[in-house]
Order: structure tokens, then C-alpha cells, then sequence
């Protein structure tokens, strides 16, 4: 699928969104360095490029480094530099630190994010990007030429941000390694959930409540080894009383557990979130339901979106067009073979 | 005089602006998403094909609206009186704090169906479900009917989680036995006596005629009714007042 569609897509969901921040996560888009670490960043400017350059080269092996391409458009303006790199873990400096490759580049992200200022790793997946900026989605997709990529699983977001700034790195998606998130709603429980996952190492920079979903799912399902139902179900948790009127007990003790175990991981207030990462998708609306999101069909495509009409965009014909239930997640995994 | 609006292309500004002009039965063709429909409007007659946008009819102050397929969330949101008739499916909150009007939907409702209706003097809006209906169905109702058929739903119950939260007016009614669906203590839940089914009767005779439905047939089924229960009303719930 070219992003084309998707930014035709975002179109009629015009009013969702006011202007400070729109965005894609496209996967499937980087084949010939698909092996590599696509790390997407902004740079205040040339300098702060440079130092973190440096920073990188300690780190990693960078084999092609590059401007991201944009195209000057009057409803995009004051951008950062804005740079990728494809790049491999410097083995040595990996096995100093006694680390897996994943959990290393995990840390270099959140280093530069909240030690370089002026600095954002906001892309750091594996044959996969994300391209966000301040300005209305339709925007952003023509500013970064996305009709150029083709990939297998797109998300796209519009920003209609009520408590925190709208900047370039505060644009959804949210990304870290291969796992980025699409967020409608609002965290009541931000910061409970913030000094919850901050005592496991991450940092939460970017002055939005979405990044931490990010840091819970990698937290969840990479640290902890969880399955996205498992993760859905400490995430969204269901209610005591819902739990208690569960009829298979294994059920009752499993979700039971999980609300034991990651008591500072449930997320509050209104979400409807699409989580992206290799091979996939799975979408998750908050327990009580307080944003909407649909989900259709048409062949072998799935379209998730807080509205119908989104869908109706891309595919007319859409077909078992549905809304999930809140705190059910909806898991649509690639067939095998298609990556 | 039929006058018909081909949406693609308009926002909803604009889309709302050629209502506003228009005369006579108004279709709407290729609707996708615009916003706001009708919103505020009276004695207009609009059938929209396509999908519309979020508040369609919001503060409606009289005449219909039909919506060929589906509709999205928060349909006649606070209106005041006509009626909205929705052949598809709809969203989350339709009705949110409706006052007066009807909203009649041939299909499923999503989350909400019904929040905050009330009623006052000899407003009394009405809202029928052809299908089943999301939790929180009736949430904080103080007015007015809410009525869930359930055609066609052979899995139960026919009504998602919590149904019923914070009622304290109206009356809800179900199709439906109701076997294993919780309802909070507040509320008084029973089979509907024949007293109780004539105050639905006419508009439940308004909406099979409307969808070619056969009102004896529906109406030969066990209906449960939900009122408030004025012997156990919300006390000490936040403070000792």
C-alpha cells in the first residue's frame, strides 16, 4: 500500500485534528536494510547533528546517513533538521555493556532523548519509520513525499492537543524499536504510569501523555515477554467485578494476576490506541469505552479507525464493519509469508 | 420538491450551508464523515446516503432525518424535538441528553445509547433499538424512553455492561428476559405489565411501520421494564447529604 491512500484517507477526518500534529508509521518501507535500524530523528539545528552523530558513531556502525526527503509545502513550516540513519549495534561496545541488541538500542534512544538537547530519536524500528510533524495529517504525508513509500501496515494520526504543547517530537506516532502507537484520548493516569515505567530505565521526554503507552507495551511485551492479549489485559484491565464474574477460572486468575502484577501499568481515562509493530497491528479502546473506534474489511485488507467514515475513504465497500468492544483488543496479524 | 446535495467535495460548513437553503425533501448523496448535520435545524425532511459525520442532528429542533446506512457517534445530541431514523447501525452516545424528539434505529447501538435523556412538560423523547445495544445503555437517564428490541440477536443479552448506571427518571425497556444481565441497585427491573408496554405501544407501532416490521410479532415476546427505584435513591453515594 503507498501512503497515497493513507493521506487520502486522513482527508475527511480534517476536524478530528487542529493543526499541531499529524503523523504515519509505515512498515514494510525499508527492504533493501531491513536488517538495520532505521533511527529517524530531529536536530535543532547542524550542530546538535553533529555532536549527536558522534554520540551514534560510538555506538553504532552507521551505513548510509541521510536527510529525510521533504517537499516545501506553505502548511508545514519551521522545521528541524531532520535526519536518518540506517545503522547496526557496535557489537563490542554491546557486549561491554551486557546487553541485548534490542534493549541497547532502546537505551541509546532514551540517552539522546532526554540527554542531548535539541536532539529526538523518534523512529528506531527495523524496516519501518515514522514521520511526524506540527501540522494537519493530509500535510504532513505530502511534506514527507509518503505516495514515494510502499508498506504492508500504515497508521496515520491528527493532533488536537488540549494539555500539552503541540511540537514536531510531541506528534503521534510514538516509536520505540519496531512498536509505534496512535493514541485518541487522554491518560488520566499519566503520571502513575510514568514513575511506574521510569523505574525500569525509561525516560519519558517528549512532553506528551502517548509516549508512555509506547514505553509500556516494549516494557510488557519485549522486557516481560507478555502476549499482546496479556499486555492488552494489564493495559486496559478489566474491572474487579468483571473479573469476579468471570465463569472460567483459569480467566478469573489470569486476569487476576496480571492487575496484581502490573498494578502501575492500567491505563486510565479515555484511550482508543493502535498499536503497530512488525507484522501487525492490534487496536485497544479503554475499558469503559470513552473513544470510539471502528474496525472493516475488504479482502485481505483490515482497516481500523475512530470513524466509519475514515474507512469508507480508503475502501467504500467495506465489509463487517464493527466497533470493538472497550478493553478488547483487536489483533490482525500479517499472513504468513507476506512480510 | 426534491432537491438533492451531492456531498463529496463539501465540508461541513459548507454541506450545512446548502441545508440551510434548501427546500422540500432534501437527499444528501455521498456523504462521508461532515459533521454537524442539521445541527440546530427545524422542519427540514433530509435522507443522506453515505456515511454522516459525528452530531448529526445535534440540538434538532423538529422535521426528519434518515440516514440510509449506518450513522457514526453521538447522533441527536441535546435535541429537541423531530425524529431520526437511522436504517444501519449507530455509534456511541446517541442521544446524549436529549430532550424531546425521537431516534429510531433499525439496528445495533454502540456505548451509551440514551446518556442523559430527560424529559420535561410534555417533552418526552423517545429512543428505540432495533437490534442490541453497548454497555452503559441508559447511563444517568432522567428522563423520557429507551427501548431495546433485540430482532434478530439469537445470542444474549441483549445489552452490553452496566446498563442502567445512575438512572434516576424514565422508564427503559427491554425485549428480552434479561437473564444474567446486572443491574445496579438503584433501579427497579420487572416484566412490563400491560400498562407499562401501552405507554411504548404507539411509538412502537410508529417504528414497524417505519421499517415494514410486524408490531404483534414484536410485541408477542417478554419485555422487561427499568424505573428508578424511588425506595432506594442515591444517597451518601459521594458525600452525607
Amino acid at each position: 500500500m503507498s501512503g497515497r491512500q493513507i493521506i487520502e484517507a486522513m482527508r475527511p477526518m480534517h476536524d478530528r485534528s487542529n493543526g499541531l500534529g499529524g503523523g504515519f508509521a509505515a512498515y514494510g518501507i525499508y527492504p533493501e536494510h531491513s536488517e538495520l535500524y532505521a533511527l529517524h530523528c530531529f536536530f535543532d539545528e547542524r550542530a546538535t547533528r553533529k555532536s549527536c552523530e558522534l554520540f551514534l558513531k560510538e555506538r553504532f556502525e552507521i551505513v548510509r546517513s541521510e536527510i529525510i526527503p521533504t517537499r516545501k509545502t506553505a502548511a508545514i513550516t519551521d522545521s528541524p533538521v531532520i535526519w536518518r540513519y540506517f545503522a547496526a549495534p557496535l557489537r563490542s561496545v554491546q557486549d561491554a555493556m551486557q546487553l541485548d541488541e534490542e534493549e541497547f538500542v532502546v537505551r541509546t534512544v532514551m540517552k539522546i532523548n532526554s540527554e542531548i538537547p535539541g536532539a529526538y530519536v523518534f523512529s528506531s524500528g527495523k524496516n519501518m519509520g515514522t514521520f511526524k510533524a506540527v501540522g494537519f495529517p493530509e500535510d504532513v504525508g505530502e511534506f514527507y513525499c509518503l505516495e514515494e513509500y510502499e508498506g504492508y501496515c500504515w497508521t496515520a494520526h491528527g493532533r488536537y492537543p488540549t494539555n500539552t504543547p503541540g511540537w514536531w517530537g510531541g506528534a503521534h506516532p510514538f516509536t520505540l524499536l519496531d512498536r509505534s502507537v496512535v493514541h485518541n484520548g487522554e491518560i488520566s493516569s499519566y503520571d502513575a504510569n510514568r514513575r511506574s515505567i521510569e523505574m525500569f530505565g525509561y525516560r519519558c521526554s517528549l512532553q506528551t501523555d502517548t509516549e508512555v503507552i509506547t514505553y509500556i507495551f516494549d516494557y510488557l511485551i519485549r522486557v516481560q515477554g507478555l502476549t499482546l492479549g496479556e499486555a492488552a489485559g494489564v493495559v486496559a484491565a478489566p474491572f474487579w467485578s468483571t473479573i469476579a464474574g468471570m465463569t472460567d477460572a483459569a480467566e478469573r486468575e489470569q486476569h487476576r494476576f496480571l492487575r496484581m502484577t502490573f498494578p502501575g501499568l492500567l491505563v486510565t481515562g479515555p484511550f482508543s490506541i493502535v498499536l503497530g509493530y512488525t507484522g501487525g497491528l492490534m487496536a485497544l479502546n479503554d475499558r469503559l469505552k470513552l473513544r470510539s473506534m471502528v474496525v472493516g474489511e475488504k479482502g485481505s485488507r483490515v482497516y481500523i479507525a475512530s470513524e466509519e467514515a475514515a474507512i469508507r475513504a480508503m475502501e467504500p465497500d467495506a465489509e463487517r464493519v464493527w466497533a470493538p468492544a472497550g478493553g478488547e483488543p483487536v489483533i490482525i496479524n500479517v499472513k504468513e509469508g507476506c512480510l | 420538491m426534491k432537491c438533492v446535495i451531492d456531498a463529496k467535495g463539501l465540508d461541513c460548513a459548507a454541506l450545512n450551508e446548502r441545508l440551510r437553503r434548501a427546500e422540500g425533501r432534501i437527499e444528501i448523496s455521498g456523504c462521508l464523515g461532515q459533521r454537524f448535520l442539521a445541527a440546530g435545524m427545524s422542519g427540514k425532511t433530509i435522507a443522506i446516503s453515505g456515511v454522516p459525520g459525528n452530531a448529526l442532528g445535534a440540538y434538532l429542533n423538529g422535521g426528519e432525518i434518515r440516514v440510509r446506512g449506518n450513522a457514526q457517534d453521538a447522533v441527536g445530541d441535546t435535541m429537541n424535538d423531530g425524529r431520526i431514523v437511522v436504517e444501519g447501525n449507530i455509534g456511541d452516545t446517541a442521544g446524549y441528553a436529549m430532550r424531546g424528539g425521537k431516534i429510531y434505529v433499525r439496528g445495533n447501538a454502540g456505548y451509551r445509547a440514551g446518556i442523559h435523556m430527560k424529559a420535561y412538560g410534555d417533552r418526552v423523547p423517545v429512543m428505540i433499538i432495533g437490534g442490541k445495544a453497548g454497555s452503559f445503555l441508559g447511563e444517568y437517564q432522567a428522563g423520557g424512553i429507551i427501548a431495546v428490541l433485540g430482532i434478530g440477536c439469537p445470542d444474549r443479552p441483549i445489552v452490553g455492561s452496566f446498563p442502567c448506571t445512575g438512572m434516576h427518571g424514565g422508564q427503559l425497556f427491554l425485549r428480552s428476559d434479561c437473564k444474567g444481565v446486572v443491574f445496579p441497585d438503584q433501579v427497579s427491573v420487572g416484566r412490563a405489565t400491560e400498562r407499562d408496554l401501552a405507554r411504548l405501544q404507539p411509538y412502537l407501532a410508529e417504528y414497524c411501520a417505519l421499517f415494514g416490521l410486524d408490531e404483534a410479532g414484536i410485541l408477542d415476546a417478554a419485555f422487561v421494564v427499568v424505573t428508578p427505584d424511588t425506595g432506594n435513591p442515591y444517597k451518601q453515594m459521594y458525600v452525607a447529604n
